[in-house]
């Protein structure tokens, strides 16, 4: 038994349905879980790894 | 270009002219924070600063998201200088209902001027936490490069 933070506040997770997800590509690898209450969503939650970082350019200028 | 100014320019070394130069304190790191945006906002490379325009609202979402923590130097390997935040980026038990796929990095101490954008699938929150999990901190994986 354990608690999850819903909408309607702290419920046992036994009185709920559980559904989780997963996707990977070039840009992300993210999980998510979800907490259905009677087919109502009541909690949803993400972990998200960036993997498509920003890169900067820096070019070195020749002198004439 | 010498790799050490790559660096340098994490750290806000050099000004090279008065104009636009920002007021900074030897040893004292300026603040940044991570804002969401909506689906429907435009937030790219052309962005200069934070706006609340298009960002993400809903319970427990402060405006202006929440502090970035670079709790390691910019470092270097090779010709590429890096630097990744520390911790995740995380918001905890917020709901948001309004899809949203950006986060803004941008500098708070520094008149909120942006530093990036990062896009990703769009996502929806509810009564639940955004977990946002940094990459290596590494030349090669680093959030933040200068190649």
């Amino acid at each position: 038994m354990a608690l999850v933070t819903t909408i309607y506040g702290e419920m046992d997770d036994s009185l709920l349905e559980k559904k989780e997800g997963s996707l990977d590509n070039d840009n992300e690898t993210t999980s998510w879980v979800e907490y259905w209450l009677d087919g109502e969503l009541v909690h949803r939650s993400v972990n998200m790894a960036l993997k498509r970082s920003v890169v900067g350019t820096a070019i070195a200028a020749s002198i004439a | 270009m010498c790799t050490s100014f790559k660096v340098d320019m994490f750290n806000a070394v050099h000004a090279f002219n008065a104009t636009g130069v920002p007021a900074h304190t030897a040893g004292v790191a300026d603040t940044f924070k991570a804002a969401l945006y909506l689906v429907s906002a435009t937030v790219d490379s052309t962005t200069t600063a934070y706006s609340s325009t298009g960002e993400v609202t809903g319970t427990n979402y402060t405006a202006g998201g929440v502090t970035v923590t670079f709790g390691t130097a910019p470092s270097s390997t090779s010709t590429t200088a890096f630097i990744t935040p520390s911790a995740s980026i995380v918001y905890t038990t917020v709901t948001l209902s309004t899809s949203f796929n950006a986060v803004l990095i941008y500098n708070s101490t520094q008149s909120n001027k942006a530093v990036s954008v990062h896009t990703f699938g769009a996502q929806t929150i509810t009564a639940g936490t955004f977990t946002l999990t940094m990459p290596t901190n590494d030349s090669t994986n680093a959030l933040l490069r200068l190649a």
